[in-house]
């Protein structure tokens, strides 16, 4: 047993909050990629990674499906779940006004969540590391592989994201619809079509936080709310709509919760967080990579 | 709702006044004076946010933290300073006030729905808090021995005389909340419904307005706060969490957003639901209430108030 050290402790802060915030990071962009498309704010972005956690924890642990076979299993099925949330809740709204489809969003929300609580039960599931338990010691931190696999997959959401909107016509008319759907449906892009496919892809992209931070904090059904409402602080942190943005919210807001958690007081541990979200929302609403500019024009 | 009928208020007067004479006749629904306290209390915060929603146009998704304010105000300064419950219920509206303009202002002077995640975060911010400053707020356990009312040597012992305290305070907030939609205050608010530039174009300071009425709708909730645990004796921090706040959305969106009547039908209607009907679901009930949400939202928009237009529609067709 080595001594436990002053930096090391730190260190170990710093390593626990980027892993969290690259969670808070993935959920954000899952917000921004809805949010640029319709303006929606999707209240039941964290249901997509609570569904995530607990569908793998079905298919890899009850059903025995190799990891290689679940993940993307688990991805699909959170996706059509997305999908359907576009179909079902905010595409049949007669009168949609900005408000009203917040509230359905959040009703969906409290449906995934109770539907949940039918399925699984209130029990926490763990999920097996996807490379073993072996915990790494850096500089005296010690530093769980799956931490590893949290961060990296963010860096290849953010890859793959980044070639979909500039490389891919797909991803081209996705950006375009966020600019002005009006001009976009003129152009010939089906708008409609472009909001199921970001909710899709937010779904997506939330399984993959799911089941990528299961086997480091469980997961349970309820656990949806606070993980949108912290990926909704870091998505306003960074700047509503904007991907590095979101990347950089996610990273310091899941660092200040470590360092608050760790230093401060850990029965406080979730409202560090939220603290930062209110007085970023007072001081500079439009985030700090965010434009004053775009944030007039939209109607969120 | 520009003007609020007298017949329909004469009726909702009777109705109420009769309401426990009915009950305690009948054996099956003897509790429901009871469970009607709860609904006169929830009465109180959904006029004054039905306000916030349907004419400024906004939502909090924090109204639970209010709620707490009031009621911890009463609870704290009751049992562990000893004063008398009023100036108890008093201090708690002052301090939701002033917390209602710090947390109201910033937000509501952008355009768009800041206050939503404002309201948001600060509603679990203030749970937490209800849970953590346990020296204060005894933690999670709660606390017991809140006093109840008295009135110059009249106590409000039994749940018949607590009922028409509670919905004297309603009828009170009713007849202000109609007079202030039937005043300047209520043009301008409507105004600002229809078109904000326009209504900002004719002078109307918006953002004065919806500050204003954050701030009605939050010293309502907590005067209903303390009037629960001035009844109940005892509150703990579960009372207050996010699921209140979205049960309070969806109290409003079931009656309808802009009218007083549906803040009224709505907090009615889910009280019944959660204190009585939904027993049977137990634990499920929150599918209930997605659902219940999900289907005003897509099918009702205007709440169960537009349904007699909807009626109407249908017979003129």
């Amino acid at each position: 047993m080595e001594t436990i050290t002053l930096s090391g402790q730190l260190f170990q802060y710093l390593i626990t909050g980027i892993t969290v915030g690259s969670v808070y990071a993935m959920v954000a962009v899952g917000f921004n990629i809805i949010y640029n498309v319709t303006e929606i704010i999707n209240f039941a972005q964290g249901e997509f990674v609570m569904l995530g956690g607990l569908i793998m924890v079905f298919f890899h642990v009850v059903m025995g499906l190799p990891l290689i076979m679940a993940f993307p299993a688990t991805v699909i099925l959170v996706t059509l779940v997305g999908m359907l949330l576009d179909r079902l809740a905010i595409r049949p709204i007669r009168q949609p006004s900005v408000l009203t489809l917040i509230i359905a969003t959040i009703a969906a929300s409290i449906l995934i969540k109770g539907a949940a609580m039918f399925i699984w039960g209130k029990d926490p599931y763990d999920l097996p590391a996807f490379s073993g338990r072996n915990p790494i010691t850096v500089f005296g931190a010690v530093i769980q592989p799956q931490y590893l696999w949290v961060i990296g997959f963010l860096i290849v959401i953010v890859i793959v994201l980044s070639i979909f909107f500039d490389r891919t016509i797909i991803g081209k008319a996705m950006s375009a619809c966020a600019d002005n759907p009006n001009a976009a449906s003129l152009v010939g892009i089906n708008v409609n079509q472009m909001i199921l496919l970001s909710f899709a892809l937010s779904a997506a992209i939330g399984a993959v936080a799911g089941i990528t931070v299961t086997p480091i904090s469980l997961m349970e059904y309820d656990r949806g709310a606070m993980l949108a409402v912290k990926g909704f602080g870091a998505a306003i942190l960074g700047g509503l709509g904007s991907f590095p943005g979101a990347i950089l919210g996610g990273l310091i807001m899941g660092t200040i919760e470590s360092f608050g958690a760790g230093l401060i007081s850990s029965g406080y541990k979730d409202a560090f967080a939220l603290i930062v979200l209110l007085i970023v929302l007072f001081f500079r609403p439009s985030g700090i990579l965010g434009s004053i500019e775009i944030s007039k024009i939209k109607r969120f | 709702m520009s003007r609020i009928g007298k017949i329909p208020i004469a009726f909702f007067a009777l109705f109420i006044v009769a309401f426990p004479w009915v009950a305690h006749e009948i054996p099956s629904i003897e509790n429901y004076t009871d469970i009607m306290i709860f609904a006169g209390i929830y009465c109180l915060i959904t006029m004054g946010l039905s306000l916030l929603m349907g004419y400024a146009g906004q939502i909090s998704i924090g109204h639970a933290a209010f709620y707490g304010i009031g009621a911890y105000s009463s609870a704290i300064l009751t049992v562990q300073y000893g004063l008398n419950p009023w100036p108890c219920i008093i201090i708690g509206m002052i301090l939701s006030a002033v917390v209602a303009v710090l947390i109201g202002a910033p937000s509501l002077k952008l355009r768009g729905h800041y206050l939503a995640m404002a309201t948001l975060a600060f509603g679990i911010i203030v749970y937490i808090i209800f849970n953590e400053e346990a020296a204060w707020t005894g933690g999670p356990d709660g606390m017991t021995g809140i006093p109840g009312l008295s009135l110059f040597g009249f106590e409000f012992d039994s749940v018949e005389k607590y009922y028409y305290l509670v919905w004297i305070f309603v009828f009170a907030v009713f007849i202000f909340t109609v007079n202030l939609i039937q005043s300047d205050t209520g043009r301008a608010l409507r105004a600002i419904h229809v078109s904000e530039p326009a209504a900002g174009a004719m002078g109307v300071d918006i953002s004065r307005f919806k500050i204003l009425v954050f701030v009605y709708s939050a010293v309502l909730a907590s005067l209903a706060g303390s009037l629960y645990a001035h009844y109940l004796n005892f509150i703990n921090p579960s009372t207050f969490d996010l699921f209140f706040s979205i049960k309070l959305l969806i109290m409003i969106a079931l009656g309808g957003m802009h009218s007083i009547w549906g803040a009224i039908i709505g907090a009615g209607i889910i009280t019944f639901l959660s204190y009585e009907w939904l027993h049977y679901f137990e634990e499920y009930e929150v599918i209930v209430y997605g659902a219940i949400l999900l289907l005003v939202t897509i099918f009702l928009p205007k709440g169960l108030v537009g349904v007699p237009g909807i009626v109407k529609g249908w017979f003129r067709e």
